[in-house]
């Protein structure tokens, strides 16, 4: 790690791990979801999650903000280590932001409310200043004029755009996206992948688990495929997309790429 | 529209206004309103000829005139010398204090039984859900005379259930000590009325400097301040007056403090405990239908487990909560004229009475829809006025 790898953002690249995950390991019950997961993501990278359904993606990046506990194995997320303590979890929360398939946005509030209520609650932060900084994110999402709205009543690739203002409104040092434009129609991922291309170039550290390969391919530092529970293969987007060394990589590459 | 109608159609109908929506739907009400007022005038004449024929008397006299029997409990002092229509108004109050209080207790038995219901905890959980499928399986009027019957088969006086000193439990209902009424009292209770105003600008004050300077000031411990605080600064000042009157086996009875008769503990319990399954159902569903991703959302950007309760498992489970728990208050309500099996003497129980001995069938079936309905409305509309005030205003 100390050593100087190459990174096209070497501004922001410290050579302290954002993310690290050690020997994770999961089960539902009896079924394992995650084995012996090693992964670490150094501050300002930006990692592309992929692979087949089922594979334990969600469930890995579930674990980094605590949605989900691991059985063994150490998760430290900007030097805090993940375990039952709350305080922890906390700082932890506090640090991450995540991005749902599903939007998740608050239905019963309108978009300025959804993005102020955590600052105002967790940060402590007065309302005035709150919702300035709300607005301020919903102008770089380039949505300020839905603010007085409803969830409800905006398309689903504005509705995704003011979930992750919301989490940026947290300032988080970390963003994880879970699939963010798998339940969008074809003419509205590309308003939400523009936005995250604008995040990564502004170094935000990213774990994305997503399908969209071009997505991946101008914006991935690192590619990490799983399957079966396992990490089969991590590599630069260059030898991930050309030459993987894995067998399982290149037939599920051959699968999608062919779509 | 005119030249889409066929010509024939036309000279029937002589013109083409008749296909017009809105004098269609204006027509259609005026009929209907028409047909309403026939058929209300045909039963009246019809009613009244009968009951001219049959030689009894119609009117409202009768609630003037002095009805003659007694009632075994009242909130208003009531004898048998008594009006008709002081009887009446005494089985109306007993009525409202019976709901009052059903709803109370059901409100509070049923919340509980359904947070117990989704509860983690195995015991508590599949306990929860035996009482509701038990207790909302069985028909109400079951569970009125169910607990009619059992508390006439509690021991006498003479051998009474003592849960505490002072109180009773027996065959002849319940007493438990009471304090003897004094004037500072109606003082205390203008105290309460105010902490509460006062407690009410406490959180919005405590929210406006929230929002202006970030900072989060439980209200909790200074709002229950309030509310004990000054009631009870109002009775000191008037020298603390407290006398208990604590009931007293006298012969065969107990004498004095507040006393329960077993047909209002027996009603009071079996539409409680009915209407509770079904709340208890109500406060499930209602937390259960908030998505599972709202919670995970919450907990994302950093929420507390008290705060996600609050501002979004709360806000969006109530709005499924409170229309249906409103239509459980108007049934259990009604639910209470069932006392007229077990001898409370609610409306329905006096309003019979009433019927028999003056044969004025018509007026008294009148007042008791009348009062009904208007309970009715007043209840729904409180509960209107809540669901505004908690609901989320959406789109
Ligand atoms: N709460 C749960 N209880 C039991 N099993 C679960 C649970 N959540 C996930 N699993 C299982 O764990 C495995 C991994 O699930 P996960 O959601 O992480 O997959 P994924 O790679 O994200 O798949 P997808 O691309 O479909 O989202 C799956 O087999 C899934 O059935
Ligand atoms: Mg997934």
């Amino acid at each position: 790690m100390n050593e100087q790898t190459p990174d096209t953002n070497s501004n922001t690249a410290a050579d302290t791990a954002a993310i690290h995950l050690v020997d994770v390991n999961k089960w539902y019950g009896d079924f394992q979801a995650l084995i012996d997961i090693n992964l670490s993501v150094k501050q300002g990278e930006r990692v592309v999650v992929c692979g087949p359904s089922g594979s334990g993606k969600s469930t890995m990046i579930r674990c980094i903000n605590r949605l989900e506990h691991h059985q063994r194995g150490q998760i430290i997320v900007d030097g805090i280590e993940l375990t039952d303590n709350l305080k922890n979890i906390e700082a932890v929360r506090s640090e991450v932001g995540m991005v749902f398939q599903s939007f998740n946005l608050f239905p019963h509030m309108r978009v300025i409310d959804n993005l102020t209520l955590a600052p105002m609650l967790v940060r402590k932060m007065p309302k005035a200043e709150a919702e300035a900084l709300a607005m301020g994110y919903l102008e770089r999402v380039q949505i300020p004029e839905q603010a007085y709205k409803y969830p409800g009543q905006l398309s689903g690739g504005q509705q995704q755009r003011v979930a992750i203002a919301r989490s940026l409104c947290m300032q988080p040092r970390i963003m994880l996206f879970d699939e963010p434009t798998s339940a969008l129609d074809p003419e509205m991922i590309k308003e939400v992948l523009d936005v995250m291309v604008e995040l990564a170039k502004e170094g935000m550290t990213m774990i994305v688990v997503t399908h969209e390969m071009g997505f991946a391919k101008t914006v991935a530092d690192t590619m990490v495929f799983m399957d079966q529970a396992e990490i089969v293969e991590i590599a630069t987007p260059d030898i991930f997309f050309t030459k993987p060394k894995n067998e399982r990589t290149q037939l599920f590459l051959d699968q999608i790429l062919t779509h | 529209m005119s030249d889409i109608s066929k010509p024939e159609d036309q000279a029937r109908t002589g013109g083409s206004f008749l296909y017009n929506q809105g004098f269609r739907s204006i027509a259609y009400q005026v009929l209907l309103g028409g047909v309403l007022a026939y058929l209300a005038w045909t039963l009246y004449a019809n009613v009244n000829a009968n009951l001219e024929r049959q030689g009894i008397a119609t009117g409202w006299d009768f609630l003037n005139t002095s009805s003659g029997f007694d009632i075994g409990e009242s909130v208003i002092e009531y004898s048998a010398a008594d009006t008709y229509g002081k009887a009446l108004l005494a089985g109306i109050l007993n009525t409202i204090r019976v709901a009052l209080f059903g709803i109370f207790f059901a409100t509070i038995l049923g919340v509980f039984m359904g947070i117990a219901r989704v509860s983690k905890n195995w015991l508590l959980s599949t306990l929860a859900s035996w009482y509701v499928e038990i207790c909302r399986n069985v028909p109400v009027v079951l569970h009125v005379i169910f607990w009619g019957t059992v508390i006439h088969l509690l021991p006498s006086p003479r051998k009474a259930m003592v849960p505490f000193e002072g109180a009773f439990i027996m065959n002849r209902g319940v007493v438990m000590p009471f304090p003897v009424y004094d004037p500072a009292y109606p003082w205390v209770g203008a105290a309460f009325v105010a902490a509460i105003l006062g407690v009410v600008f406490l959180n919005k004050w405590a929210q406006r400097r929230r929002e202006q300077t970030g900072q989060y000031i439980s209200t909790l411990w200074a709002g229950l301040g309030i509310l004990i605080g000054l009631p009870a600064a109002v009775w000191i000042a008037f020298g603390a007056p407290l006398v208990w009157d604590v009931p007293a086996l006298r012969g065969f009875n107990f004498q004095g403090g507040l006393q329960l008769s077993p047909e209002f503990v027996a009603l009071l319990i079996g539409i409680t405990v009915y209407t509770a399954a079904f709340i208890a159902e109500i406060v499930r569903s209602g937390i259960q239908s908030v998505p599972s991703g709202q919670i995970e959302a919450a907990r994302a950007v950093g929420l507390r487990p008290s705060f996600i309760m609050r501002y979004v498992t709360m806000p969006q489970a109530l709005r499924v909560i409170i229309p249906p728990t409103a239509s459980q208050y108007l049934s259990l309500t009604k639910n209470s004229s069932l006392g007229v099996l077990i001898g409370y003497p609610d409306l329905v129980n006096i309003g019979n009475t009433t019927l028999n001995q003056t044969g004025q069938a018509v007026e008294a079936i009148a007042i008791m829809m009348v009062v009904y309905l208007a309970i009715s409305i007043v209840i729904s509309t409180f509960m209107n006025v809540y669901n505004r005030l908690v609901a989320i205003k959406e789109r």
